[in-house]
């Protein structure tokens, strides 16, 4: 059952046109790569999915509801979260902190009752961080809880990213160049979260990422894209060895 | 406390009370000071403006430290709430109402009046940012002052009469009374506000500033203040939580600015008590304090209330020495240098070196 289904999508800036006809089915539990050279357009694709921009012509499809033309609020409610390829913490707060707003939606009380401390307010806010520290504990996390976002090593932050993302309880998670900036072990350990993300909380994963090992590692299917269209789709066997794909990256 | 189980949390529930023993240790020693008669009037008379200028400072560090947004207008929030609140008073004088219940009902009042307010002109201000919106907002605080110095409103037995001309054209009967009067303001109002009530208001601020941010809605506000960009693909309503704070912070000014209306007799909008000097000074303490610390803005804007009358004997030099002060007390608290001199320094290391010893 497709979970994702992106139909022609489209978008300009001034006169370029960053993505063109763009077009891609995702099976609930897939694992799915997206992959090319810098400026191809991944990124855009990404900013349309969730509302950053908004496409020009094309359809975006999330369990058969129509996401164009929606904020990014609001997408993240139907059930698209994400992580940025370069990294966007709330810098000042815990790591707790971090992932208990990610809970925002999940879990609510209004102001007034965390003004008046109400008995609603504590009920809340302990289910809110024993929820919040059972994500952490998936990334290894949950020691570091009461560091400051900012003190976290990079692997750790690309990981808390992910874990805030887990927790607005989406159907379908974008990962924005999760490996970049890691080691060759760090990512080789992102890898097995990734998939035990998907295994655990039964999670369609869609990533951008420049790191072939970890996209032959894990994609199940590769779309790749290329100035903006895309020059490959399918296994992801198949599509590292289609020679159209090799010219792309090395060249001729 | 121990229910949560953080450490983070237990820290800032320690720190918050730090703060609020801290204000009433200052209340009970003042109280004291008071009994033995060693006070001069002249201090006497600053301890209300201190708690005015005290509750105003944290309504906007809330706007500055945790939304963010640097705002010039709050002198005109103060100035709403304490017009709206001393027209109640006015108003109600001859109701045979209560005082102290009309006092109370004159704080809500300025304090919910502020909070419309800023909710209203939040609605176009906070889709700026940065330097525009501040000038924004310095904008519509003259604006509010401007407006208030042309209203002539009085009350008859028809009822209440408005006009932006003069106060020949309210047309009242005989005996009915003018309760703003223009450039003249409101006269006459009852001088309720003491040290007590000011004290009690900052207490109550520092627990809903206190709460708030440490209150899902809080953590909102400080996600956008950290990164909008993050905050909205977490699904957090920005305009709501953005509005929310502005106007819990206006409304925190409108408190301060009622507390102010009764604590004169003639009320009146002039540039120097809601004029953006007073914005830019209630910044200067907030911003001394120390963004983001409700007690640094409650110690800046003591020191800095008393400075220039504790400096009066020095005549000509007094603003001088102002000056000085306030620069030096800003490299103390932010130059780099500083900061790690303190930190070595600092009572609590001292005790935790000590501590180290003993084991």
């Amino acid at each position: 059952m497709a979970i994702l289904e992106v139909k022609n999508l489209g978008i300009s800036f001034g006169g370029l046109r960053a993505v063109d006809s763009f077009e891609v089915t995702i099976k609930k539990g897939q694992l799915y790569g997206l992959i090319g050279p810098n400026g191809a357009g991944k990124t855009t694709v990404f900013n349309m999915l969730t509302g950053v921009y908004k496409p020009d012509d094309g359809t975006i499809k999330l369990d058969g509801v129509d996401l164009v033309g929606k904020s990014t609020m609001d997408i993240n409610k139907e059930g698209i979260a994400r992580t940025f390829q370069n990294i966007r913490l709330f810098k000042d707060q815990t790591v707790l902190d971090n992932v208990k707003i990610g809970l925002h939606n999940q879990y609510q009380y209004s102001t007034l009752t965390g003004i008046l401390r109400l008995p609603k307010y504590r009920k809340i806010e302990k289910e809110m961080n024993e929820k919040a520290e059972e994500l952490l504990k998936v990334f290894d996390l949950e020691d570091k809880k009461d560091y400051l976002a900012s003190n976290l090593p990079y692997g750790a932050q690309r990981k808390l990213e992910i874990a805030r993302a887990l927790a607005t309880n989406p159907k379908l998670l974008l990962l924005d160049e999760p490996a970049a900036g890691m080691n060759p072990n760090e990512t080789k350990e992102l890898m097995d979260t990734i998939r035990f993300v998907r295994d655990e909380f039964d999670m369609t994963i869609l990533l951008i990422e420049h790191d072939m090992k970890l996209v032959s590692g894990i994609c199940e299917e590769l779309t790749v894209l290329n100035f903006g269209q895309v020059l490959s789709q399918g296994k992801t066997s198949d599509v590292l060895n289609d020679p159209e794909v090799i010219k792309a990256y090395l060249g001729e | 406390m121990k229910k949560f189980g953080i450490k983070g949390t237990n820290k800032s529930i320690k720190s918050n009370m730090i703060t609020y023993l801290m204000v009433v240790a200052v209340y009970i020693i003042v109280q004291f000071i008071i009994a033995t008669g060693s006070m001069s009037s002249l201090m006497q008379g600053l301890l209300v403006p201190l708690c005015i200028y005290s509750i105003v400072a944290i309504g906007l560090n809330l706007c500055v430290g945790y939304l963010g947004e640097l705002s010039l207008g709050h002198a005109g929030f103060m100035c709403v709430g304490a017009f709206s609140s001393a027209f109640f008073t006015k108003y109600m004088l001859d109701s045979g109402m209560n005082e102290t219940v009309r006092f109370i009902l004159a704080i809500i009042i300025g304090t919910l009046v502020a909070a419309f307010f800023g909710f209203l002109i939040g609605i176009p201000v906070l889709r700026l940012r940065g330097d525009y919106l501040a000038i924004v907002t310095l904008a519509f605080g003259e604006i509010i002052k401007n407006v208030i110095n042309v209203l002539y409103i009085g009350k008859d037995s028809t009822g209440l009469h408005f006009s932006i001309k003069d106060s020949a054209s309210l047309n009242l009967e005989e005996e009915g009374t003018l309760i703003i009067n223009g450039a003249k303001g409101i006269i006459g109002t009852p001088r309720q506000s003491t040290f007590t009530v000011g004290v009690i208001l900052i207490l109550i601020s520092l627990v809903v500033v206190f709460h708030l941010v440490n209150s899902r809605t809080g953590r909102a506000i400080m996600a956008i203040r950290d990164n909008r960009i993050a905050a909205e693909s977490v699904g957090i309503n920005i305009t709501k939580y953005k509005l929310m704070a502005f106007s819990i912070s206006a409304a925190i000014a409108g408190a301060g600015g009622a507390l102010y209306a009764h604590n004169l007799s003639t009320l009146t909008a002039q540039p120097a008590n809601f004029g953006y000097n007073m914005s830019i000074m209630i910044l200067v303490f907030v911003v001394l304090g120390g963004m983001g610390s409700f007690r640094g803005s409650i110690i800046a804007a003591v020191i800095l209330t008393m400075l220039p009358e504790m400096l009066r004997g020095l005549a000509d030099y007094r603003m001088l020495i102002y000056a000085i002060v306030l620069i030096a007390m800003m490299l103390f608290n932010w130059a780099p240098k500083s900061i790690e001199w303190r930190q070595r320094h600092s009572i609590k290391g001292m005790f935790q070196k000590k501590t180290k010893e003993v084991q």
